[in-house]
C-alpha cells in the first residue's frame, strides 16, 4: 500500500500547513484542515506524520492526537483505496441497510472496519448521510449513492473494482 | 401557497450562479438590511416569531438581542451546517442547491449581531455542500457582497466555511465551539451562554442553516407577511422531510404547523401498498415517537408538545408495520451509544448499558427485570443529569417506546424471541 508512513511529509505539504497555521486565528484552528490534507495525500495520518503536524501548528502530539481519534472520518491507520461509508442510521436501518451490508460481506469478504487483502476496499459505517428520501444510503470517498438494492449496489461496486 | 425558502430550486438541481440568484432577486434583502439599523433588523425578526428550525426552537430574535451592546470584538456569527441528526437531510439541499441563499443570509445575520467574522460549520460528508458554498462565497467576495466596506456601508465581514471531521456531538452548539477553536470537541458547561463568551471567549451566535435561510425573506418582506405563512403562533413555512416505507419520500416546504396526516397522506402519498404506518419520529432520532392516535397534530413547536414529542428538525421517520419496534430502538440506542464524547458518566456508560440490554431483548435473552432497567435509564439519563442534550435526546424515543411498544417488549421477553425476526437481516 502506498503510505510511505516512514517517510517525512513532503515540502510542499509542510508549506501548505504551515501557512494554513499562520492564516488561522489561532494556529491550531487549523488542525483538522492540516490532517485532512495529510490524509488526502497518504491516506492516513500515520503517527510520524501526526507529529510533524503538531510541531508546525504549535501543539503538543498528544494534543492532536486527542483531536484526530475523536473524529470518525479522520484515519489513524492505513484504509484501502476506496472506503465505503454505509448508513447505519434508523432510515436506512428501516430501509433495508442489512442487505447492502450482507451483500458487500458477500462479495468483498469485510465486514465494517475491515480492509479487503487486495487493499482496494474499506468498509466503514457512518451516521445518517442527510440521504434519507433514497435510503439506504452509502459513499464511496466522495461519491453518494441511495436508493440501493442488489443490482444497483452490484454496479456500484463494479466502477470501483 | 409561498415557499420563500425552495423558490429558486432549479429542475435539474444545480444552484443559481451569482447572475443568476440576481436576476431572481438575489442580494436585494442584503441592500436594503444595509440602510437598516441593526438592531431593527433583530427587531423585526424576533417580531416574525422565527425560531430556531435546527431542533432547539429557541426564537432567533432573542438570541441575537442576547449579543451585549458593549460586547468585546470581534464577534462571530456560526452557522451550524453540521446535519448529522438521523433521519434529517433539511439543511443538505439548502445548502447544495440555495448556497448564494445561505451566504446572503450570514451577511444580513452577521450585519444585525454587528459580527466581523462568521463561520459556517459543513459535515464533511457533504462534499457537495461545501463546493456550492465555495463558489458561491468566491462570487460574493468579487461581488463586494464579503469583504471590506460592504456595498460602502463601512461593514466588514470575513467568511469561513469549516469542513467538519466528524462526529454528531459537533451539532451541539457549544461542541462546535470547541471544535472551531481546534480542539477536542466536547461541549461546554453553561453559563456563559455562547453570546456572552463563545469562539475564542468572544461573543457568538450559532444558528442552524434553515434558520437563517429565513432572514433575508423577513427583512425584504417583513415579519407580517412570515407570521402569515404559517399555520400556527410562530412565523414562517418549515421544511419538512418524509422518509420510511412512504410512496413519496422527500422534502416539503410547507407552513409551519402543517398538520402530520397532511404530510404522511398528502405529501408524501401515504405508505407503500402493504405496508402500515405504525407510529412516526416526527423531527430525528432525538425525539419521542407519536402514534397513528395523534397523526392529526400540527406540526408546530407548541402542538407537538401536546402529544407528548417535539418538533425537532421537523423531517419525519415512518414505522412500518413489518419492522420491530425494539429492533428500531436498539438501531437508534447503538447511534447514541457510539456517538457519546464520553465526557460525563450517565451518557457514557449508560447508553451502552441501554444498548446492550435492547439487542438482548431483540435477540431473545431478555429478562422480565430489563424492561425495568431500560425505564431507570430513561429516568436517570433525563435532562439535568448530563452535560448535554445528546442523553436526555436519546432518552426520547426509549422512554416513549417502552410506553407504547409495551406489549412488544413482553412479547421479546416471554416468547424469548423477536416477532420480526424473518424480516430482519435482509433488503426489507
Amino acid at each position: 500500500m502506498l503510505t510511505a508512513e516512514a517517510e517525512p511529509l513532503d515540502a510542499a505539504l509542510r508549506a501548505q500547513i504551515a501557512d494554513l497555521a499562520q492564516h488561522a486565528e489561532f494556529s491550531r484552528a487549523a488542525c483538522t484542515d492540516a490532517l485532512k490534507l495529510v490524509q488526502k495525500r497518504y491516506g492516513y495520518v500515520s503517527d510520524r506524520h501526526l507529529d510533524e503536524v503538531a510541531a508546525l501548528i504549535g501543539m503538543t502530539p498528544a494534543e492532536l492526537d486527542g483531536v484526530a481519534t475523536f473524529y470518525n472520518l479522520i484515519f489513524r491507520r492505513p484504509v484501502g483505496r476506496h472506503v465505503i461509508l454505509l448508513c447505519d442510521s434508523n432510515v436506512c436501518w428501516v430501509m433495508g441497510e442489512a442487505g447492502a451490508r450482507a451483500q458487500i460481506r458477500e462479495r468483498l469478504g469485510i465486514l465494517p472496519g475491515e480492509t479487503t487483502a487486495d487493499g482496494r476496499f474499506t468498509l466503514l459505517p457512518i451516521v445518517c448521510l442527510g440521504h434519507c428520501d433514497h435510503a439506504p444510503a452509502m459513499m464511496v470517498d466522495d461519491d453518494q449513492y441511495g436508493d440501493l438494492n442488489p443490482e444497483r449496489l452490484e454496479a456500484i461496486l463494479d466502477r470501483y473494482a | 401557497m409561498e415557499k420563500p425558502l425552495t423558490a429558486m430550486l432549479q429542475p435539474d438541481g444545480q444552484p443559481l450562479d451569482m447572475a443568476g440568484y440576481e436576476r431572481a432577486g438575489g442580494y436585494q434583502a442584503l441592500r436594503k438590511a444595509l440602510t437598516m439599523q441593526p438592531e431593527a433588523i433583530t427587531a423585526e425578526v424576533k417580531r416574525s416569531k422565527l425560531r430556531g428550525r435546527g431542533g432547539g426552537g429557541f426564537s432567533t430574535g432573542r438570541k441575537w438581542e442576547a449579543v451585549p451592546h458593549d460586547a468585546p470584538r470581534p464577534r462571530y456569527l456560526v452557522v451550524n451546517a453540521d446535519e448529522m441528526e438521523p433521519g434529517s437531510f433539511k439543511d443538505r439541499l439548502l445548502l447544495e442547491q440555495t448556497p448564494h441563499q445561505m451566504i446572503e443570509s450570514v451577511i444580513i445575520s452577521a450585519f444585525a449581531i454587528q459580527a466581523e467574522i462568521a463561520y459556517i460549520f459543513v459535515r464533511a460528508e457533504y462534499v457537495r455542500s461545501l463546493s456550492a458554498l465555495a463558489r458561491a462565497l468566491a462570487e460574493a467576495q468579487a461581488r463586494g457582497y464579503v469583504g471590506a466596506d460592504i456595498l460602502g456601508s463601512g461593514f466588514a465581514l470575513t467568511i469561513h466555511v469549516h469542513a467538519s471531521g466528524g462526529r454528531y456531538i459537533c451539532g451541539e452548539s457549544s461542541a462546535l465551539l470547541t471544535a472551531l477553536e481546534g480542539r477536542r470537541p466536547l461541549p461546554r458547561s453553561r453559563p456563559p451562554r455562547s453570546a456572552q463568551s463563545g469562539l475564542w471567549g468572544k461573543p457568538s451566535v450559532v444558528n442552524n442553516v434553515e434558520t437563517l435561510c429565513c432572514v433575508p425573506h423577513i427583512v425584504e418582506r417583513g415579519a407580517d407577511w412570515f407570521l402569515g405563512l404559517s399555520r400556527c403562533a410562530d412565523g414562517g413555512t418549515k421544511l419538512f422531510g418524509m422518509s420510511g416505507r412512504v410512496k413519496r419520500p422527500g422534502l416539503y416546504e410547507l407552513p409551519l404547523g402543517t398538520p402530520l396526516i397532511e404530510i404522511l397522506e398528502e405529501h408524501a402519498a401515504g405508505m407503500q401498498d402493504g405496508y402500515q404506518c405504525r407510529a412516526v419520529l416526527p423531527g430525528g432520532a432525538s425525539t419521542a415517537f407519536v402514534m397513528r392516535e395523534d397523526f392529526y397534530v400540527a406540526m408546530d413547536y407548541d402542538a407537538v408538545k401536546t402529544v407528548g414529542s417535539g418538533l425537532g428538525t421537523g423531517n419525519v421517520m415512518a414505522l412500518d408495520d413489518r419492522r420491530c419496534p425494539i429492533g428500531l430502538l436498539r438501531n437508534l440506542e447503538h447511534f447514541f451509544a457510539q456517538e457519546s464524547c464520553g465526557w460525563c458518566t450517565p451518557c457514557r456508560d449508560g447508553l451502552p448499558w441501554v444498548e446492550r440490554i435492547l439487542a438482548a431483548i431483540e435477540a431473545g435473552e431478555g429478562e422480565p427485570e430489563d424492561i425495568e432497567t431500560l425505564a431507570r435509564h430513561v429516568d436517570f439519563l433525563g435532562p439535568d443529569f448530563t452535560f448535554c442534550d445528546l442523553a436526555p435526546g436519546a432518552m426520547q424515543p426509549l422512554g416513549s417506546g417502552l410506553k407504547y411498544f409495551r406489549a412488544e417488549f413482553e412479547q421479546h421477553v416471554n416468547e424469548k424471541r423477536c416477532p420480526w425476526h424473518e424480516s430482519a437481516g435482509g433488503w426489507a
